[in-house]
């Protein structure tokens, strides 16, 4: 590939209101003390915020209630942890220290309340956690099924939504009717077209939107509201899209394993400027958990639509069981998005301790070698600071997958 | 998660009873390994929401895999079972009894009398209480190739069992686990012959219970965590719901009953204990790889515990619960709703508090075991809310359950020492 | 006299405190723990012993000339004789094991010319310890003691005498190093002994010759000293605490875990503590004491050691600082660098990283002394909180950075809460262990 003669150049007239939306977007990744959310209320009063912690809850709930969901997920590298610490044996994953940190610290004040959806043991006990920790504060425990049965599974699913949808009724102070749910799915949607389409973008030209700043531009939703992430979404892809930025070769590589604690920053970075243009990616999951548009038709229930479409279209990640029947093994599954992106490699990138992902990685790492993808393997946790020893190791991997491209 | 040592490994009580369950492995054991020629169909299962009497009910044989993994840590063969796991590129982050596991099997499934174990003919995949359990299988799968039948127990996050989860369960169990076992064994659901393996259930459920609240005199009869996992041992693996479980559990209280009537302490794989010095409350899972020498930490100081939680992992019947022979699917539905770990904090916090009132404990010490988050997640802060509740002193160790390289005898013995001599410091006041 | 003996096996030195009938502290000694925790123990206990009749000697002076003004020494003779005394026997006991090590060097050598051929290394190794023997005097009768174990002083000035002593293929500096490495193990595992007596008779001399003392007051001196400092110690209870204490030679019930003596002690020397931060080598402890001194809770640091003083080890070994530069050099940083990882497989690489990216050393190495006390702080935390007093011990409470990043993360976090750091701290864990012998005695003798 020849790069383009303006590589050089500054990309032009985008410029500006390119890096004004990424750092915006940047400031809001880094407001893990929820200022943003404090503004939001401050400018909405008797209306409600409510967090979830990662992968999958259904923040289309919290909306129709009239309130602000707010992704809990952790303080990265941006909070130094003591008393999250004092709770957590060495050999629990990051995430929870620092999230403990920041409720104990007043951070989460502004939060009416938390969901814990079932995502794996140590969520699971944090739910208990938060109950003995912040007495009065709502916390509700979500089980999604393990059974993807409608009949089973899915109904079970509806029936843990109703109880949702009827408690945070109660803290709004007034129940939530079908029509603001099918409001709040219609928002969602837009939201999830929006993600999929700033995907598609990066998919397709890596180089115009780098991975960094997608990075950025997708944990800002944490605090926004879903309308104005939309919209910052489509801005970006907008901008990113006519940045004009040159053309890189660069080995294209599927990031998985990093669903729940994220990574810092840094470590996109390392891995973009080894060599990696990442294509694909599981960061920030859950907020494109469900492939497609749940709208239903008018006729239909929208709460039976939304575990309907959890059971159909929700991503097959390590946190979820797949029946024999389900068709397509997991690793399979991987290898089927590895094509679709045009990866030629995969990065495994796990949280330390993390079980699903660490329990995952050797079925799916099978699957991916028997489908000819070389990868590669790293753990981190969401402070991880030394990033010398993975720019080495992605660095070697992208050098392999151009010497074998170019073989 | 949980226990039932093979008599290969020191036995607390050389009684009857303990010749009996002895008995009992060896049989079920040679059954498992005539199951290829006999055609018996094999189940592999977790203790924690087992469903022993609905397999029974279709002659069917389980096996245990966390059992296995803790009879390969006494056996002292999870080093090298881990090691092999490792190598075939499962992080040294997770869950050992699934590398020991995976390993054993990697090895030649040889299990703990030195047999071959039958392959499985179906996974029954009771996810209770724990997240791995569903890899476990995920990736025994991928093994055997044998199917798979998922059993979804809700977590009782609110600390209650709710009319919708127990639904959820019983409708898997009618249209998902029944049909399957149907399907392996070509036989159909016997409803009759389940109600009489529960019956059966319930009476050694009295017993057990029985047994177990003997600790709550002075001196305690039993050592009601180190001894009580051989206990549990039939009622928390294959034979719940025998006549065999039957008659164990009530041996075992005849035996529990004159030790009371004697006045007895309990007996350890090194003698009769020493004279009671502290009565200690115990929650999180033992070590298997230095059971003894863990064991010994404690009476060797004169201490008993007197409860535990671990003894509570296949279920929670000193809370009251009895399988009900009246309501089959309902009953196993609470059983597995029940069972410890799958209690939210606080009410693990409640039973532990309970515990220490009921059993007049001079404290709760924490095992925690770097391979269970789903016990381990939040225990730092059950110890504090535990020591607040009652006003004793809460002790923490660390270890894991069969990985012999976080088990560090002088690092466990240490802490025990040093929250011992609290207890006794602190009872004897400033003068000692 | 009665006198209690508190032993404290540590990882790496083992403390020994002895204390009077009254609980006051006669003397002190410490030895590094070496291979055999017995002698180690026995060294220990013998140092303690020896400075406590260093002890027993201080107090007997003053009540030398009662009676008879010109018999009286004035203060600064008093000082100037006992500082004589321990002068004198410290370099009398590095004499002795000068000569154990020059017999152990010889026996090795065989062995060692086998595993270099060709060497000869006979001459050179008599004129090396001719030249530790040689150095001595000016080495312990100038100014400071020096405060060094007899193994790390012999071998540094081994270590300079092999180095221009060595020749290539005849005397390799190697083959020099390797006999005093193997016969240096044999010293530390001997035990001699020698009385404080023995050397009394020099001290004076050494004094009268200085014109200190008046010659014709010698011989009442030198008796009166002598007397004072061969007084019969009867010790009348010992406990051993430690990470090695299970393998004390004392009987289980003479034994207490360190965190009960840790606790005891801290509340000995600061009577207001309640809690307790030690932070040593192996391991770091948040302990809560009652007003009496007894352990209400604890928490220790888990298998990792991330955050102990081992910690700050690797980080000098990768800097090539000593130990002891590190905190002053944190003490001059001019910002802090976030460091969020403590584990000490990492610290090489992320220090090394951070250097590349152009970070001062200075700055890094504030930042990790606040993650070190940030961990600490955890632990705190675990234990139950920090209240007041807040007695801080351990060899990191030698370090000025990390005493200052635990004043402000205690400030920040509990408020002000008075910090107490003895000079003595490394023998908290042995004076807590021989309070507890003295109160056992005195609990047996009520009963």
């Amino acid at each position: 590939m020849v790069a383009p003669l303006n590589a050089d150049q500054p990309a032009a007239a985008g410029a500006a209101p390119l890096q004004a939306l990424v750092e915006r977007a940047r400031a809001l990744s880094e407001d893990v003390q929820l200022e943003a959310v404090r503004a939001w209320k401050a400018a909405h009063p008797g209306r409600i915020a409510v967090g979830s912690l990662p992968v999958w809850a259904p923040r289309e709930l919290i909306h129709a209630a009239g309130g602000l969901p707010v992704g809990v997920r952790g303080g990265g590298d941006g909070v130094e942890v003591v008393r999250g610490d004092a709770y957590f044996q060495s050999y629990i994953c990051q995430l929870p220290r620092s999230t403990l940190e920041l409720a104990l610290d007043g951070s989460y004040d502004c939060l009416d309340g938390v969901i814990f959806p079932s995502t794996c043991d140590v969520i699971r006990n944090l739910s208990g956690m938060w109950q003995l920790l912040l007495p009065g504060k709502y916390v509700r425990y979500l089980d999604v099924p393990q059974s993807l049965r409608e009949d089973l599974g899915g109904r079970f699913l509806e029936h843990e939504l109703r109880t949702l949808r009827d408690e945070l009724g109660q803290l709004a102070g007034a129940p939530i009717s079908d029509d603001a749910l099918r409001a709040s799915i219609a928002a969602y949607d837009a939201h999830r077209r929006a993600i999929e389409d700033v995907y598609a973008l990066r998919a397709a030209t890596p180089w115009l939107a780098p991975s960094w700043e997608l990075y950025l531009v997708l944990r800002a939703g944490d605090v926004l509201p879903v309308e104005e992430h939309t919209a910052m979404l489509r801005e970006y892809r907008e901008l990113a899209a006519a940045s004009g930025r040159p053309m890189e070769d660069q080995a294209r590589v599927v990031l998985t394993g990093a669903f729940c604690e994220r990574p810092p920053l840094g470590l996109i970075q390392t891995v973009e400027r080894s060599g990696c243009a990442i294509v694909d990616d599981d960061l920030a999951l859950g907020l494109r958990f469900i492939r497609g548009d749940v709208a239903p038709p008018p006729d239909e229930d929208p709460l039976a639509a939304l575990a309907r479409a959890f059971l159909a279209r929700g991503r097959r990640c390590p946190t979820m069981f797949l029946p024999d029947d389900a068709g397509q093994a997991k690793g399979e599954a991987l290898v089927e998005d590895a094509r679709r992106a045009g990866a030629e490699g995969v990065i495994f990138a796990a949280a330390s301790f993390c079980d699903p992902a660490l329990l995952d990685q050797p079925m799916t790492a099978k699957a991916v070698e028997a489908a000819g993808l070389p990868s590669t393997s790293f753990k981190y946790a969401e402070n991880t600071g030394q990033f010398q020893p993975i720019r080495e190791q992605t660095g070697a991997f992208a050098d392999a997958i151009k010497i074998w491209s170019d073989a | 998660m949980t226990a039932t040592p093979l008599p290969a490994a020191p036995a607390p009580q050389k009684d009857r009873s303990q010749e009996r369950q002895k008995a009992m492995l060896a049989e079920h054991f040679a059954r498992l390994a005539a199951a290829p020629e006999t055609g018996a169909k094999v189940v592999y299962t977790f203790v924690p929401g087992n469903l022993t009497e609905l397999l029974l009910s279709f002659d069917i044989l389980p096996v245990l895999p966390e059992i296995n993994a803790l009879q390969s840590g006494m056996r002292q063969r999870s080093r090298e079972f881990i090691r092999e796991a490792e190598k075939r590129g499962h992080s040294e982050d997770v869950c050992t009894y699934v590398k020991c596991d995976l390993g054993m099997k990697l090895k030649g499934n040889v299990g703990p009398t030195g047999d071959r174990l039958p392959n499985p003919d179906l996974l029954l995949l009771s996810y209770t209480g724990c997240f791995t359990f569903m890899k476990w299988f995920e990736l025994l799968r991928e093994e055997y190739r044998a199917p798979t039948c998922m059993l979804h127990v809700p977590y009782q996050a609110d600390g209650k069992v709710t009319p919708s989860a127990r639904d959820y369960v019983v409708r898997q169990l009618r249209e998902e686990v029944i049909p399957a076992l149907e399907r392996i064994t070509g036989r159909a659901y016997d409803e009759d012959r389940l109600r009489e393996h529960l019956r059966r259930s319930a009476e050694a459920e009295e017993d057990l219970v029985r047994v177990l609240r003997s600790a709550r005199r002075r001196p305690s009869p039993i050592d009601g965590y180190f001894g009580a996992v051989y206990y549990v041992g039939p009622i928390f693996s294959s034979f719940r719901g025998t006549a065999d479980a039957a008659a164990y559990y009530r041996e075992l209280r005849e035996e529990v009953d004159e030790r009371v009537r004697l006045g007895l302490g309990p007996v350890t794989p090194d003698g009769p204990m020493g004279p009671e010095r502290f009565r200690l409350v115990v929650e999180g899972p033992p070590n298997w790889t230095s059971f003894r020498e863990f064991w010994r930490m404690f009476h060797a100081e004169g201490a008993v515990c007197v409860a535990s939680t671990y003894t509570k992992v296949g279920g929670t019947y000193d809370e009251g619960f009895r399988h009900d022979p009246d309501r089959p699917l309902e009953t196993l539905a609470e059983y597995c709703l029940g069972c410890y770990t799958n209690r939210s904090l606080p009410t693990r916090v409640d039973v532990l508090c309970r515990y220490m009132d009921e059993y007049e404990a001079d404290g709760l010490l924490v095992n925690s075991v770097k391979s269970c988050n789903s016990f381990s997640a939040g225990q730092l802060l059950m110890l504090r809310e535990v020591e607040r509740r009652t006003g004793k002193p809460g002790g923490f160790i660390e270890s894991d359950l069969v990985d012999p390289r976080y088990f560090s005898a002088a690092n466990v013995k240490n802490r025990i020492d040093a929250y011992l001599q609290m207890i006794e410091q602190r009872r004897r006041g400033a003068g000692a | 006299m009665r006198c209690f003996v508190g032993i404290d096996l540590g990882s790496t030195t083992t403390k020994a405190v002895v204390l009077d009938e009254e609980g006051a502290v006669l003397g002190r000694g410490i030895t590094n723990s070496r291979s055999d925790y017995d002698v180690a123990c026995a060294v220990a206990q013998r140092e303690a012993l020896d400075d406590a009749r260093l002890t027993l000697a201080r107090r007997a002076l003053p009540a030398l000339g009662r009676g008879a003004p010109d018999e009286v020494l004035t203060p600064a003779a008093q000082e100037a004789l006992l500082r004589r005394l321990e002068q004198r026997f410290r370099l009398a006991q590095h004499l002795v094991q000068l000569d154990l090590l020059g017999a152990e060097v010889t026996a090795e050598l065989p062995a060692v010319e086998r595993l270099f051929p060709g060497a000869r290394l006979g001459p050179a190794i008599a004129q090396l310890l001719e030249g530790l023997r040689a150095e001595a005097p000016a080495q312990f009768l100038g100014g400071e003691l020096p405060r060094t174990f007899f193994r790390d002083l012999a071998a540094s000035q081994w270590a300079r005498g092999a180095q221009a002593a060595a020749v290539p293929g005849e005397r390799p500096y190697e083959a020099l190093l390797g006999a005093f490495d193997k016969a240096i193990l044999k010293v530390e595992g001997r035990l001699f002994d020698l009385g404080l007596a023995a050397v009394v008779g020099q001290a004076v001399g050494d004094l009268v010759e200085a014109g200190e003392i008046p010659g014709g007051r010698a011989g009442h001196v030198e008796r009166a000293l002598a007397g004072a400092v061969a007084a019969p110690l009867e010790v009348a209870a010992s406990v051993g605490t430690g990470y090695g204490r299970a393998r004390l030679p004392f009987p289980k019930e003479r034994i207490r875990s360190e965190i009960l003596c840790h606790g005891l002690g801290a509340h000995i020397m600061f009577p207001r503590t309640a809690t307790v931060l030690d932070i040593g080598g192996q391991d770091t402890k948040a302990i809560q004491v009652d007003p009496d001194g007894i352990v209400t809770g604890f928490q220790m640091n888990d298998r990792c050691a991330a955050g102990c003083g081992r910690y700050l080890g690797y980080i000098a070994d990768e800097m090539n600082l000593g130990v002891h530069e590190l905190g002053p050099l944190a003490l001059s940083a001019r910002k802090q660098v976030r460091i969020s990882s403590t584990c000490t497989v990492f610290a090489g690489a992320e220090l090394r990283e951070r250097l590349a990216l152009g970070q001062r050393r200075e700055d890094i190495l504030a930042g990790l002394h606040r993650a070190i006390i940030l961990r600490a702080m955890s632990l705190l935390a675990r234990s139950g909180g920090v209240k007041a007093e807040l007695t801080f011990t351990g060899g990191v409470a030698n370090n000025p950075a990390a005493v200052a990043a635990l004043r402000q993360l205690v400030r920040e976090g509990y408020g002000e809460v008075p910090m107490n750091i003895s000079p003595d701290s490394i023998y908290t864990g042995a004076l807590g262990g021989a309070h507890f012998a003295r109160r056992d005695v005195l609990a047996g003798a009520a009963a």
